[in-house]
């Protein structure tokens, strides 16, 4: 009833409440991309780091002594190139690994039998995800020029060429995210870099159970512990977590963000509120007067607050929801941000809890209202 | 005839400050069913706040209000509202109708305070708009209506429950005399042919003679009692 009073006013605050929660859902969209578990698919892996930063190299002599650890099945090596295809603005994740251990233990990357043979065979081969060849246009059969910009190569140039041997699918939806990558032979580059031959950026362990995963990490870990390379084994899932945190801790930028956003919407739509009573203090001396309860009067002030808090929060998450594709879209697939049911929930439940908080002092207010004063404009 | 409403030694004073001001001073009333009253009195006599407990939206500092047998200065804000929902109706000198809701659903308003269907409180509105005349304005907002006809629609708004008692807070002082007229003639009317009790404000004489008695206030007592039409 008090929403439709003022039309303008109403349809403002609504566009405000909806903004917040839209930046809400895509906010909370990247935090869940961040930080949630990606997939079955690597629970049975561990990702042995130096101990001390990502970017230390570890020596490939560990790689036996790993490999011999109880409850190992597979090892594979890789190393983060960095490079770039044309223009700096061409960037996309570019990794350097060991081509046969790295497709058996990576049962989610979907090649072809002879795609598979060309790359376990090519030296200077490489394969590319169906989304960052889409963006690019590229074909089997194509020399890619990647720029280096961590690794020149021995004579001193910066540009590697690549084979293109093969183009890979993610074996599920969710894990679209990883055909934006590039994967090239670990060997050619530790042939023909200038520096940090024998080094490895990281091993991946595929152990023979999951539930294993904690203490084969463990013995890796005390096997090299007190040596120049101690390492830091962890769930490829903690990895991912710990390589998203060196942009920042997510979850506390998204938290900040949307605390201020909150606020700042409490204080809007608490002002709008408050102003929408006072304006209609005789309509409720009225109803007051005609016989609706204290309560009643209570209730349908905190209704309205609510009401207006879901509709502008659905409306947002749904705008978000929306939006998301595109994202995704616009950053050439590299994040797949999904809406989580979670995000639904919570920003719902944010909604309507922020209904209430803004809600309940004019609805006071309106309850407490003293009929004679408020009929005679005092 | 027993009395409808029985007022006893009601006094009511206010805190201003350390000051007090005591508006109304043992005031002894009867007002028999189907009685139109109306109170006269310079400002500040008292008028409306006796008003105001009759109908109880206001309590008296001494004294006791009985209506249709009911002590009701001894109830509760809550009881008071659902009394006020079951026995009485209100007339404003403003109309007060909601600016956004048509003449029919402002009317329906003290209905959604009953168990009716939502069917039936459109008939019922209906029927208390044709009653007062507008059956032909049943969709209009006010802003889109005359202050007679939204007068006439606050009326329809007091009589669609059938209150014991409908209480009229200068009905026609926003009014031109014609409008005046029509709307003193309706309240009139269903004084005489449908029995409702009315207890009228007013400054204006006039307005008065459309009652049945005339009481007189001033400085907060009963002056004199008279008769009229």
């Amino acid at each position: 009833m008090g929403l439709r009073r003022k039309k303008a006013r109403t349809l403002l605050t609504l566009l405000s409440v909806a903004m917040a929660f839209a930046l809400f859902g895509l906010l909370d969209a990247v935090r869940v991309a961040f930080t949630a578990p990606q997939n079955l698919a690597g629970i049975d892996r561990l990702v042995v780091t130096s101990r001390f930063s990502i970017i230390q190299p570890l020596p490939f002599a560990q790689l036996n002594r790993i490999r011999a650890v109880p409850g190992v099945r597979r090892i594979a090596w890789a190393n983060w190139f960095g490079g770039i295809y044309q223009d700096p603005k061409n960037f996309f994740p570019t990794i350097a690994v060991s081509p046969q251990p790295f497709l058996d233990i990576h049962s989610e990357i979907v090649l072809s039998a002879a795609e598979r043979q060309a790359f376990v065979a090519t030296r200077t081969g490489a394969i590319v995800g169906a989304a960052l060849a889409e963006r690019f246009g590229w074909k089997p059969g194509d020399r890619i020029p990647l720029q280096a910009t961590i690794f020149p190569t021995r004579d001193g140039g910066i540009v590697w060429m690549l084979d293109l041997v093969g183009i890979f699918h993610a074996a599920q939806p969710e894990l679209r995210g990883m055909e934006q990558q590039l994967f090239f032979n670990y060997a050619y580059v530790d042939e023909a870099r200038e520096f940090g031959q024998g080094t490895v950026g990281w091993y991946i362990v595929q152990v023979d159970d999951p539930a294993h995963v904690d203490r084969i990490a463990l013995t890796i870990d005390r096997l090299f512990a007190n040596s120049s390379d101690e390492t830091k084994s962890q769930s490829e899932r903690d990895f991912q977590l710990s390589f998203a945190k060196q942009i920042g801790d997510i979850g506390l930028i998204v938290t900040a963000i949307m605390g201020a956003v909150f606020f700042a919407l409490i204080l809007l739509t608490g002002n709008t509120m408050a102003q929408a009573i006072r304006d209609r203090i005789p309509e409720l001396a009225v109803l007051k007067t005609i016989g609706f309860t204290r309560h009643l009067i209570l209730s349908i002030v905190l209704a309205e607050s609510m009401l207006l808090l879901m509709l502008g929060g659905a409306a947002g998450l749904v705008l978000a929801r929306l939006s998301l594709p595109v994202l995704s879209a616009a950053s050439g697939g590299q994040f797949d941000l999904p809406m989580a049911a979670q995000t639904w929930w919570v920003g719902l439940a944010l909604a309507l809890a922020i209904g209430l908080a803004v809600g309940l002092p004019p609805a006071l207010r309106a309850m407490r209202l003293g009929i004679v004063d408020a009929l005679s404009g005092r | 005839m027993s009395a409808l409403i029985e007022i006893r030694d009601v006094s009511k004073s206010y805190e201003r400050g350390r000051q007090r001001i005591e508006v109304l001073h043992r005031i002894d009333l009867d007002v028999p069913p189907g009685d139109f009253l109306a109170l006269m009195g310079p400002s500040g006599s008292g008028k409306t706040t006796l008003l105001n407990m009759i109908a109880g939206i206001d309590t008296p500092s001494e004294g006791s209000i009985t209506v249709a047998g009911r002590r009701i200065d001894t109830l509760s804000a809550t009881e008071l509202a659902r009394w006020r929902a079951a026995h009485v109706g209100f007339v404003f000198q403003f109309y007060n109708l909601l600016p956004m809701l048509t003449a029919q659903k402002n009317v329906e308003l003290p209905l959604l305070l009953t168990r009716l269907s939502a069917a039936q409180r459109r008939h019922n509105a209906r029927i208390a708009l044709e009653l007062v005349g507008l059956g032909d304005r049943i969709a209009h907002r006010p802003g889109e209506l005359s202050g007679g006809q939204q007068q006439r629609v606050a009326i329809a708004r007091a009589i669609v429950s059938d209150p014991t008692l409908l209480v009229c807070d200068e009905p026609t002082g926003d009014l031109d005399r014609h409008s005046a007229e029509e709307v003193l003639t309706l309240l009139q009317r269903l004084n005489r042919e449908y029995g409702k009790t009315m207890i009228m404000v007013t400054h204006d004489p006039r307005a008065a003679e459309f009652a049945r008695r005339v009481l007189h206030l001033d400085k907060g007592s009963l002056v004199d009692a008279g008769a009229s039409a």
